[in-house]
């Protein structure tokens, strides 16, 4: 009961600032064991940048599960400072950590910032800085004090700041498509559409360092691998040879791209190095091969082969050997990503009665679904490895959805109108 | 909106015979203006005295009853389905697919695209190999009957471009599919 009213009142929360996002985000599910906080309403700045500056921070822990806001209604000091902060009063009402931001100075086009959080159960004062920007980066310095407030109470790296690029696909009044590159913030605002086209779009990848994507277009009405600068925008065709080009994915080092090409007769995995362009076949098999993903050491590679019948996930050396299958369970194991700390793989499974998200360990053992939908599809793990991004099908359409590795906190980030798939999450910067 | 998937059907196929149709057209011109390139080829040391001029027939375009267009044939048919994540083809298409591939075989001069597609189940990447693999099955029993890997182009558009948007299993079946483009 109590969620709910949390999530009704988060929406309402984001829509009266927002009102220009093709995104939108809703919590389904929380973690009983969740840290309760609180976050001090902002009473310097303008009312516009405080309410902005709050309700981003505010969304970005809740949605992150690991957190219960307190009810604003119940705090019992509405400002606090390191010597006035009545600590046996906020720990009786059961609050664990108190958030407390300030604009110092809000004239011109600078902003200057102070941002404090306290322990309330150490009884300290954990962090104290401030921040001077640019006004137009307000939304941007909310997702990094996000970033700094989720990894002090967690232990884990803070992932706010990160972005996420996904295809859409849209159809005007003509019923003319419009396809799509985007790259927007890791909860779904300031989407800006890289690439446009009239021709399909597929498969965006990240390089390791967050400057560039690769990605499948249909522009020449074939599948074509191209790679674009996502500051500047510049493109270039990194593979065109005949058949079908697909499926880039980076090593983790950047110096390869490994991909899909069928020029030699059927859909094998080559890695291509970055500099000289030269190609390296690294499976064989007459049947399909597909869907490449490196482990973060760069040591091996997880692939799709149909070879024994079906779709599955394999194994291989990166530098070459022979492919080892790693899933028995279902007849349809697919699109396999590893997080980047090594420790899950996830997948598309199917065991007939639906597409959806499953996690095992770099093995394939320890096999569990973690999602429920009927054609969940194209997993890819935040960089800190807490949640998984992945696209499914809603009332609505196809959306984003996201959720944590242990399946229990799920967040829904819906585009308004069209397609949104196969999103990819970006590294750290 | 069945009345509109109608239409739709009936207005895209008199949009293929039309576009089948204008096609026809080219080997003819082809044909005749090679035909008086060998005039000149044969008759270039002999100039036409004056007063006195020389005309060549300029009717040895072949003609060409062709079959491709005609409604009863199976050559008709351009459409080749599939059963859910396999490339293998069906007993009900195996004449149509023979049927083209001995029309390459006797009209050499013929050649044709192959788009492979998939529905929308399982994963876009491993739908696009999938489609990819459904055009080569055809190409290969197009081959067995005698036409050229030349005259065969293969394409791939995996689950991207479906014949009708829908998630019913009628949807399915008809996205599962390889279209042969002449």
């Amino acid at each position: 009961m109590k969620k709910t009213y949390q999530s009704i009142f988060l929406l309402c929360f984001l829509n009266i600032n927002v009102a220009q996002a093709l995104l939108e985000i809703e919590v389904n599910k929380g973690i009983e064991s969740a840290m309760p906080i609180a976050i001090l309403p902002i009473k310097s700045g303008s009312a516009q940048q405080a309410a902005l500056l709050e309700s981003v921070v505010y969304s970005n822990l809740y949605r992150s599960g690991l957190f219960a806001m307190t009810d604003k209604k119940q705090h019992p000091q509405t400002q606090v400072t390191n010597t006035d902060i009545h600590y046996d009063v906020w720990r009786n009402l059961g609050v664990e950590a108190l958030v407390s931001m300030s604009f110092q100075d809000h004239e011109g086009e600078q902003l200057k910032l102070q941002i404090e959080l306290y322990d309330l159960v150490r009884k300290r004062r954990v962090i104290g800085r401030s921040i001077m920007f640019e006004k137009t980066i307000l939304r941007r310095v909310a997702h990094k004090i996000s970033d700094v407030i989720f990894e002090q109470l967690t232990g884990i790296r803070g992932a706010f700041s990160t972005r996420i690029a996904y295809i859409s696909e849209t159809v005007d009044q003509q019923s003319d498509k419009s396809y799509q590159l985007l790259v927007a913030d890791s909860d779904g605002y300031n989407p800006k559409a890289i690439f446009t086209s009239s021709k399909q779009l597929m498969s965006p990848s990240w390089s390791p360092d967050g400057k560039k994507l690769t990605y499948v277009s249909f522009e020449n009405d074939r599948a074509e691998i191209f790679l674009q600068d996502v500051v500047s925008g510049e493109r270039s065709i990194i593979s065109n040879q005949p058949g079908i080009n697909s499926a880039p994915a980076w090593s983790p080092s950047g110096d390869y791209l490994a991909l899909t090409l069928s020029f030699s007769g059927s859909p094998d995995i080559y890695i291509m190095d970055m500099r000289s362009k030269k190609l390296r076949q690294l499976t064989t098999h007459y049947g399909i091969d597909t869907e490449p993903s490196w482990t973060p050491d760069g040591r091996y590679l997880l692939f799709t082969s149909n070879r024994s019948g079906s779709p599955q996930i394999y194994k291989v050396p990166a530098l070459g050997g022979e492919p080892v299958r790693i899933t028995f369970s279902g007849n349809y194991n697919a699109a396999a990503a590893v997080s980047p700390d090594g420790e899950y793989v996830a997948m598309v499974h199917n065991s007939g009665d639906g597409f959806r998200i499953a996690l095992t360990d770099i093995n394939g053992n320890q096999f569990r679904l973690v999602t429920d939908g009927v054609l969940d599809e194209a997993p890819s793990f935040a960089p800190n490895s807490s949640m998984i991004i992945y696209s499914t099908r809603h009332r609505k359409g196809i959306i984003l959805s996201a959720v944590s590795v242990d399946g229990k906190v799920k967040q829904r980030l819906s585009l308004q109108k069209g397609k949104v798939r196969e999103p990819a999450w970006s590294p750290f910067k | 909106m069945f009345k509109i998937k109608t239409v739709l059907l009936v207005l895209l196929t008199l949009l293929f015979i039309a576009g089948c149709a204008s096609k026809q057209v080219k080997p003819n011109g082809d044909t005749s203006s090679s035909s008086s390139d060998n005039k000149t080829g044969t008759s270039v040391s002999i100039e036409d005295s004056e007063g006195a001029t020389s005309a060549g027939l300029n009717d040895d375009a072949d003609i060409v009853l062709d079959e491709l267009d005609d409604p009863a044939s199976d050559l008709f048919i351009r459409t080749i389905y599939f059963d859910y994540d396999s490339s293998n083809i069906r007993d009900d298409s195996i004449i149509v697919v023979r049927g083209h591939g001995k029309y390459l075989s006797e009209n050499t001069q013929r050649v044709l695209r192959l788009e492979g597609h998939a529905d929308e189940r399982g994963t876009r990447e491993y739908n696009l190999a999938l489609g990819e693999e459904r055009a080569k099955s055809v190409k290969e029993i197009m081959i067995i009957e005698g036409a050229t890997a030349q005259q065969i182009e293969v394409v791939s558009f995996g689950e991207e471009r479906p014949a009708v948007e829908g998630e019913d299993d009628e949807s399915l079946k008809l996205n599962r599919r390889v279209e042969i483009v002449y």
